[in-house]
């Protein structure tokens, strides 16, 4: 395909300058071991006609023959006529003319040129083969390079910085990572898609295109989704499946925004999510019976996850409000529902912020809503409210702890890449680390900062590894990487104190902790206990109801990097059960 | 297999073909051996039981003198299905181990059906069968998540490829012969992707024995990847129209009633020896829907006095006090379950208050112990 553009893209006229032979596509990309005979054979031929001539790389020689199909005759014209290239166009049509007469040996001229060619290719040269030779070599120009860089990276050479000296000194802008959550289909990917095509991260081109081929599969009003829901599946179902990550700088601060699917069956994708986030954007559609189903639904079960992994804010963004027409009673119905309800999962009232909007239109979401029924809102958008949110404090000091969210090919030099927020420390280019529960250890190699190329990276920081020295059988999403000198314990057995969401007792259980999921049994109960003060209450509990607070004891089959103090989530059948806190 | 596992106990006597190598020392002191078959009647003194074989391996010492064997000498018999066996029970039988023979005479044939259960990235294999539940395979592929534009590519090709490893696993375990459903489970739309998947490479590559087999597909839906995610795949009334009736679709059930009973909290559910055994005793578990729930591997303990217990357990249940028994299978999700709660649970009559509040006693010092040292 791109072959084929680069053909169209060429000027003819141009082309047709610079030779009269036949092109012949070329559709193999494979050299098969006959192919590779006849070449070989081709190149000494060629070689003998031209003579030893340092100016022609066998590559060049062999390119030139692929091309022609190893017909030597016209190759040697074509090897002629491009080193004619780097003379003034007048002059080489003549020559290209009566190429035929010149494969017999090098002309005067020739060696003039030869020796310019060998000083490097002029520009223009390097403008001229035809077009597949022309692809075929920028490609191996590039994979020479590469593997120029390679010899290079293979000692790594850390430099040593003291990190955290460094981070002092860059003054960064204040980061926050935020996870949007809500019922399906509330609007939560649609009013991100808004957000950031209000902030100019997305350009009306890009959304042009989107609304184009959504219009196409008859969703049309999906095109501001499809900013964050970039998987296939999730186009044509119209739903997202997995966390989509995006970024956009205000002012002062620069957020990373964790976009979470609302479907009940991609939890654990949202559970990954929301551990990353330092706080939560809560959605919720305020047409009429659609907020009703959302608060017996993943509305609840989503604030309770969040609050369970340490989200203390929360903005909730009261969105399609256009539906019922910036209806104030409805605003205020909902907010108050809302609101008793949060209070009562944990949240503090000052931590709760609520507006107005409608995420398809774009009100309130960056401007100020234009809808003149909806001016009795009187704070800012949404936004604004975003900005407002206090700068977390975090564990630059402890040992390095990184969940591995993505494993992938980090394109050519990085055949091994993981993606991860750290969780605390810090790490540099040249480090050891270690893959635990695999206990097998690698070196950084190279480093991303939120997609940016970067020496070093400090806790809360959105970061890519490249690794090297390690294989990827040794890791799997929810591993974690730490350092060799404090590495993470792997339990099999475990104490939590949990809150029940469900009816807990001796059962099957998936155990999540961000990206990592694990089946699991809950072995023993070994006591209730007070909400408030965490004393036993009653042993041995036969049942643990929903909303009560019990010590439990969890096994699971594989080891599973855990620390005390780590917020894992418990999941039987589809639901959450309980959220609880590793003693 | 599993009735012959679920029956022969320690000190039984069974009776049953092997091979044995013989060797003969000749007056020249050369040795040779022979391989000879012969009947052989042993005294039980080990089992171990291979899943995926299905064949059940005893040892035990010889108690019947023969011509090439001396009393005393140990032998390991191996059982498969199709060869002939013959028990002895040193205790006579008892009426759980009647039972089981009972059910294994069963002629209603068991229904056999496969089981895959998915997530992206991760797919369990398994045959379930009458009595059952056997994990074939376990795939386990690192599939990269969605990113930015252009790099969509990544996840696709990495997700079609481990459809295919899954598939190809799949091929290897089916018999395409046969006729038995094929279950595919997996939240989101894995398991219908997969089915797509498996259906257009079947036509592709002209895999008519395989095409034969879409009817035979089921896809339903489950909460995450993992085996014990069957429970819920065998509730979904897709599975349960075609599974009506088979003995883990009733224990499923069975387990799920339990469940929903205890997690009323009225007193009426009880599980672990102790408190199923006071129940017991208070005749809660009687005529009129006491139903005794109990794995079948409490009856496989080393134990004679512990096996006897829980068989005069399900006996006083069934025939004085009229209540249900139902064995489950350990081996089944159902069954696992049960174990989880201590092999043994019960669906009682009428509500017995604090079933617990005895055992309380003894552990008021433990947990302040945990409390002293939390604080």
């Amino acid at each position: 395909m791109s072959r084929h553009k680069l053909v169209k893209a060429l000027d003819l006229d141009e082309e047709l300058d610079d030779f009269d032979g036949g092109i012949k596509p070329d559709y193999d990309d494979e050299v098969s071991a006959e192919d590779k005979e006849q070449l070989r054979l081709g190149t000494i031929k060629v070689r003998d006609i031209l003579g030893e001539d340092a100016g022609m790389t066998d590559k060049k020689i062999e390119d030139s023959l692929w091309h022609y199909y190893y017909d030597i005759d016209k190759t040697v014209n074509y090897l002629l006529s491009q080193k004619t290239n780097s003379q003034p166009k007048k002059s080489k049509k003549k020559k290209a003319g009566d190429g035929e007469a010149k494969a017999t040996g090098p002309s005067p001229d020739d060696i003039v040129i030869k020796a310019q060619n060998t000083k490097g290719p002029t520009p223009k040269a390097a403008k001229q083969p035809t077009p597949p030779a022309k692809s075929n070599k920028s490609v191996n120009g590039v994979i020479q390079g590469v593997s120029e860089v390679n010899i290079e990276d293979t000692k790594i050479r850390g430099k040593n910085l003291d990190v955290l000296a460094e981070f002092e000194r860059s003054k960064p802008k204040n980061a926050a990572n935020f996870v949007v959550i809500g019922h399906v289909d509330a609007g939560k990917s649609t009013l991100m898609g808004r957000l950031l095509y209000d902030l100019k991260v997305v350009d009306q081109r890009t959304l042009d295109k989107y609304r184009k081929e959504s219009e196409r599969l008859g969703k049309g009003s999906f095109a501001l989704a499809w900013v964050l829901d970039q998987g296939t599946e999730e186009r044509n179902r119209g739903v997202t499946i997995d966390i989509a990550m995006n970024k956009f700088e205000t002012e002062n601060t620069s957020f990373t925004i964790l976009d979470a699917p609302g479907h009940r069956d991609f939890i654990p994708n949202m559970i990954a999510g929301a551990s990353q986030a330092d706080f939560a954007v809560l959605v919720i559609d305020a047409s009429t019976g659609n907020f009703e189903s959302g608060l017996k639904g993943q509305t609840k079960e989503h604030a309770l996850l969040v609050r369970s992994m340490g989200v203390q804010r929360i903005v909730i963004a009261i969105n399609k409000l256009d539906t019922v027409q910036w209806s104030q009673d409805r605003f205020n119905e909902i907010s108050q529902q809302v609101s008793a309800f949060l209070t009562s999962a944990g949240f503090l009232s000052r931590n709760l912020a609520f507006v107005p909007c409608a995420g398809l239109t774009g009100d309130n979401i960056v401007r100020k809503a234009d809808d003149p029924k909806a001016s009795w809102y009187p704070g800012p958008p949404l936004v604004s409210l975003l900005e407002s949110s206090k700068p977390v404090t975090r564990a630059l000091e402890k040992p390095l702890r990184l969940t591995i969210d993505d494993i992938f090919r980090g394109g050519i030099q990085n055949s091994l890449s993981v993606s991860g927020r750290l969780d605390s420390g810090n790490v540099q280019i040249g480090d050891t680390v270690l893959v635990m529960p695999a206990k097998e250890a690698g070196a950084i190699k190279g480093l991303e900062v939120d997609s940016e190329p970067a020496e070093w990276a400090v806790a809360g920081q959105n970061v890519i590894l490249h690794l090297t020295e390690i294989d990827t059988k040794y890791l799997k999403s929810g591993d974690v990487i730490c350092p060799p000198s404090a590495p993470i314990q792997c339990v099999t057995s475990f104490t939590i104190k949990v809150l029940a969401f469900e009816h807990v007792t001796l059962m099957h259980c998936e155990v999540h902790k961000g990206t990592l999921h694990a089946p699991g049994r809950v072995t023993q109960l070994i006591a209730q206990l007070d909400k408030a003060s965490g004393a036993a209450v009653k042993g041995k509990p036969r049942l643990i109801k929903p909303g009560s607070v019990a010590r439990v004891v969890v096994e699971v089959d594989d080891p599973v990097p855990l620390e005390p103090g780590g917020r894992v989530i418990l999941r039987a059948g589809g639901e959450t059960v309980g959220a609880g806190l590793v003693e | 297999m599993w009735f012959a596992y679920n029956l022969i106990r320690h000190g039984d006597l069974l009776k049953a073909s092997a091979i044995r190598r013989v060797t003969t020392e000749s007056s020249t002191g050369s040795t040779s051996s022979t391989r000879v078959q012969l009947t052989l009647l042993i005294s039980v003194e080990k089992l171990d039981f291979d899943a995926q074989s299905a064949q059940l391996h005893v040892s035990g010492r010889i108690v019947e003198e023969t011509k090439y064997t001396k009393l005393g000498q140990f032998h390991t018999l191996d059982l498969e299905l199709n060869r002939n066996f013959s028990i002895e029970k040193k205790e006579g039988w008892d009426s759980v181990a009647k039972n089981f023979v009972k059910e294994a005479c069963d002629p209603v044939k068991s229904a056999d059906v496969w089981a895959v259960i998915m997530q992206e990235g991760l797919s369990h294999l398994a045959i379930l069968t009458g009595h059952r539940t056997v994990l074939r395979q376990k795939v386990e592929m690192t599939v990269p998540k969605k990113r930015g534009t252009g790099r969509q590519g990544n996840h696709d090709k990495a997700l079609e490829k481990f459809f295919q490893v899954t598939m190809d696993t799949l091929l290897r375990q089916l018999d395409l012969t046969e006729n038995k459903p094929i279950l595919l489970a997996s939240p989101g739309f894995v398991a219908q992707a997969f089915l797509k998947h498996v259906l257009e490479t079947a036509t592709r590559t002209g895999n008519k024995a395989l095409l034969a087999q879409k009817s035979n597909f089921v896809v339903s839906h489950s909460a995450s990847g993992y085996l014990h995610s069957l429970n819920e795949v065998l509730q979904t009334p897709e599975v349960l129209a075609r599974l009506k009736d088979t003995k883990y679709a009733r224990e499923t059930r069975l387990m799920n009633d339990f469940m929903n009973l205890l997690f009323k909290d009225d007193g009426k559910a009880a599980y672990g020896p102790d408190e199923v055994e006071q129940a017991v005793e208070k005749g809660a578990v009687g005529r009129g829907g006491g139903i005794l729930l109990i794995s079948d591997s409490l009856f496989r303990s080393q134990d004679v006095d512990v096996r006897r217990k829980w068989v005069s357990l399900v006996d006083k249940v069934r025939e004085t006090e009229g209540g249900e028994v139902r064995v489950l299978s350990s081996t089944h999700e159902s069954g696992k379950r049960l174990e989880g709660l201590g092999g043994i649970a019960a669906m009682l009559t009428f509500p017995l208050e604090y079933l617990d509040e005895d055992e309380e006693e003894e552990d008021v010092m433990p947990n302040g112990d945990i409390n002293g040292i939390k604080s």
